[in-house]
């Protein structure tokens, strides 16, 4: 191997800089699974869609970091970096994306559709404006049982903002003076529509006016930003300053999901700041500051390559739902349950 | 001494909330003023910040209970009109019924729907959606005829770790008296002889069961013996009961406020056609409101649902055929 030069002297005092480094490394794990699954999904080892973070790691992580265990946590399709810094394991990502049964949602429910209510992490309906509510109420029942100091964060994209239920849950938040951060990622487009189809305001952060609530504005392509600003939001949150409201600037660098070539970005889009990859910003920079050298940083891909692929490894040898093992029962009261009785067919 | 229909409700929960502190109250005007019916009078009073008043918003009220009820609470939603639930639908059948199939938590969320038909009322403020909120998986649909079932029932739903549709019928609010609060009850999922007869078996649930009980009073003096089947909670459906009814008469009429397509009727049909055919000396009959929305008018009113005079009709051509 050849040596390159004495390498410079590393710059260990910025204040910015393990938040940042932290922040990457989780980015960079989210970026390596996000890509085994999307290559899963082509060689058809991943039943039903595949959905990437791809351009959002930026944000996403800074919701998962500003957070404590403890909270509560509704994400978006395209938070694998949050959910992971949040403490999901990559284990609970492959097995729910392969269907294996000993994942937390046992082969009934898939992909993004993830989560374990009891740790604080909600996992998503399709209807994803519905979260909010949901998360309102976890913060309420808490504060009824006398349990103060957590924060609820509740994403959803520029789509989900266009949703009665978006509106009416971020209204009675801001009723009840809940400690709710609810995240737009507004990344231009709700599947192809893109944001003048969707609203017609300036700029989505001005309703937080209209709903009595802080808003928040960042650019989702520096991690820096994204940092500081959530970390402010979700403080503001906990110290008692009601519901905030946070709109990203980003733009999602893959399809919708992974059946979608997203022919309808627009080549300016994709040319602008707006399309610049957070994971190379964030990369670019470290070197920049001298936080670590590459080698540190080549070490961290190739260690976390390795976990994603022994997770796989581990997941593909494990079973899937057995059809006749199912109880078939939707009611946790079973003596209610009708079961399949009145189905002849059964 | 006395009490409603409705005072049955409003003690149900009283008991509630002073028994099971994970108990409260959220829904539209049930704080300070008591709900729109008074089905919350003097709650707010007796347990404070537990008796909520919410904004005009059913998504955002059902998805908070389905939150605080993943915290350990107990909410118990009072939609104002059960035809106001189509606004929080979405979160009643895919959020709350869905949410202990997929992830193991159980989610004991109450949802009470002022249900069914008053005079004047019309299309958006008369609505009988139990058969809608069956269809779904993951939901028990209570639907009590009776003062006591009222309170027993109410009480029931809100111990079960379930989500409950709980669908108190507006007629018998006011009118509906027993002497006394009942110290035990049916558990749900059993549904109960509210009239013994050997010559036909009516099934009807909520304010049908009266309906069906005046037909069958109307029908002695004709020699009939009538049978009423009160399902009393429309799912689970006990098939037991009815099977064994119209193993002693042969005749079955089923009666339900709701629309006739599809719904509580058709299934309670379908259930004894293929499971007891042979217990059949008639082709068995529904009668159900008209397929029509709601009306407004007295006249169109007591025409579009079943009523005394139109289930004696129908109980009589079927005893006759």
């Amino acid at each position: 191997m050849i040596q390159s030069a004495a390498p410079a002297e590393l710059n260990r005092t910025s204040p910015l800089r393990e938040a940042y480094l932290e922040g990457y490394r989780w980015m960079l794990l989210a970026r390596l699974l996000d890509d085994k699954l999307a290559s899963l999904y082509r060689g058809g080892k991943i039943h039903g869609g595949v959905f990437l973070g791809r351009g959002q790691e930026a944000l996403s992580v800074a919701i998962g970091l500003a957070l404590k265990r403890g909270d509560v946590f509704a994400p978006l399709v395209r938070d694998l970096a949050g959910r992971l810094a949040f403490g999901e394991t990559v284990l609970d990502v492959v097995r729910t994306f392969m269907g294996s049964v000993l994942g937390p949602m046992r082969g009934r429910d898939g992909n993004v559709h993830r989560g374990r209510p009891r740790e604080g992490m909600l996992p998503m309906i399709s209807h994803l404006g519905a979260m909010t509510a949901v998360v309102n109420g976890m913060l309420l029942a808490r504060r009824m049982k006398g349990e103060h100091g957590t924060v609820g964060v509740s994403c959803v994209g520029d789509g989900a903002t266009s949703t009665g239920s978006f509106h009416e849950a971020l209204n009675q938040a801001a009723i009840e003076r809940l400690p709710l951060v609810l995240v737009v990622a507004n990344n231009r487009y709700a599947y192809s529509t893109p944001n003048p189809r969707q609203f017609a305001c300036r700029d989505l952060v001005d309703r937080a006016v209209g709903y009595g609530v802080t808003g928040h504005s960042l650019d989702g392509t520096d991690l820096a930003e994204c940092l500081r600003v959530m970390a402010e939001a979700v403080r503001l949150a906990r110290e008692g300053g009601g519901p905030q409201l946070v709109v990203a600037h980003l733009l999602r660098l893959c399809g919708h999901g992974e059946h979608d070539d997203a022919g309808y970005i627009e080549a300016r889009v994709k040319e602008s700041a707006l399309g610049r990859d957070c994971l190379r910003v964030a990369e670019e920079r470290i070197l920049a500051e001298s936080w670590v050298e590459r080698a540190a940083v080549e070490a961290w891909q190739a260690e976390r390559a390795q976990l994603v692929e022994e997770a796989v490894a581990k997941v593909q040898r494990e079973p899937g739902p057995d059809p006749f093992e199912e109880d078939w029962l939707t009611l946790a009261t079973g003596h209610l349950a009708e079961g399949d009785s009145s189905n002849q067919s059964s | 001494m006395s009490v409603t229909y409705l005072e049955a409700i409003r003690e149900a929960q009283a008991r509630a909330l002073r028994q099971d502190p994970r108990v409260f109250i959220y829904g539209q005007d049930v704080g300070v003023f008591g709900g729109a019916f008074k089905a919350t009078k003097n709650l707010a009073r007796e347990f404070p910040g537990r008796v909520i008043d919410a904004p005009i918003s059913e998504d955002a009220i059902v998805g908070l209970a389905v939150g605080a009820a993943i915290e350990g609470m107990r909410p118990v939603v009072e939609i104002q009109f059960a035809d106001f639930s189509s606004v929080g639908f979405n979160q009643i059948v895919n959020q709350a019924a869905t949410l202990y199939w997929r992830t193991q938590v159980p989610c004991p969320i109450t949802i009470r729907l002022p249900s069914g038909g008053t005079s004047g009322s019309g299309p958006f403020h008369s609505q009988s959606l139990e058969s809608v909120y069956s269809h779904y998986p993951g939901l028990v649909v209570m639907t009590p005829a009776t003062v006591e079932d009222a309170y027993g029932m109410l009480l029931e739903a809100i111990a079960i770790d379930d989500p409950v549709i709980f669908c108190e019928h507006k007629l018998l609010y006011y009118h509906l008296k027993a002497e006394q609060l009942p110290t035990e009850a049916l558990p749900a999922g059993r549904a109960r002889i509210a009239r013994a007869g050997r010559d036909l078996t009516i099934v009807a649930y909520s304010a049908m069961v009266h309906e069906s009980l005046a037909a069958a009073e109307e029908l002695v003096s004709e020699g009939y013996q009538v049978e009423v089947v009160d399902l009393r909670s429309v799912k689970p459906l006990d098939t037991d009961t009815v099977m064994a009814s119209v193993a002693r008469t042969g005749r079955l009429l089923c009666v339900g406020e709701s629309w006739p397509w599809g719904g509580v009727s058709a299934e309670v049909i379908a259930r004894v056609a293929s499971e007891g055919y042979d217990l059949l000396d008639a082709p068995p009959q529904r009668l159900n409101a008209k397929d029509t929305p709601v009306p407004f008018h007295p006249h169109l009113w007591a025409a579009h649902r079943p009523t005394a005079r139109s289930v004696t009709n129908a109980a009589r051509k079927l005893l006759r055929s």
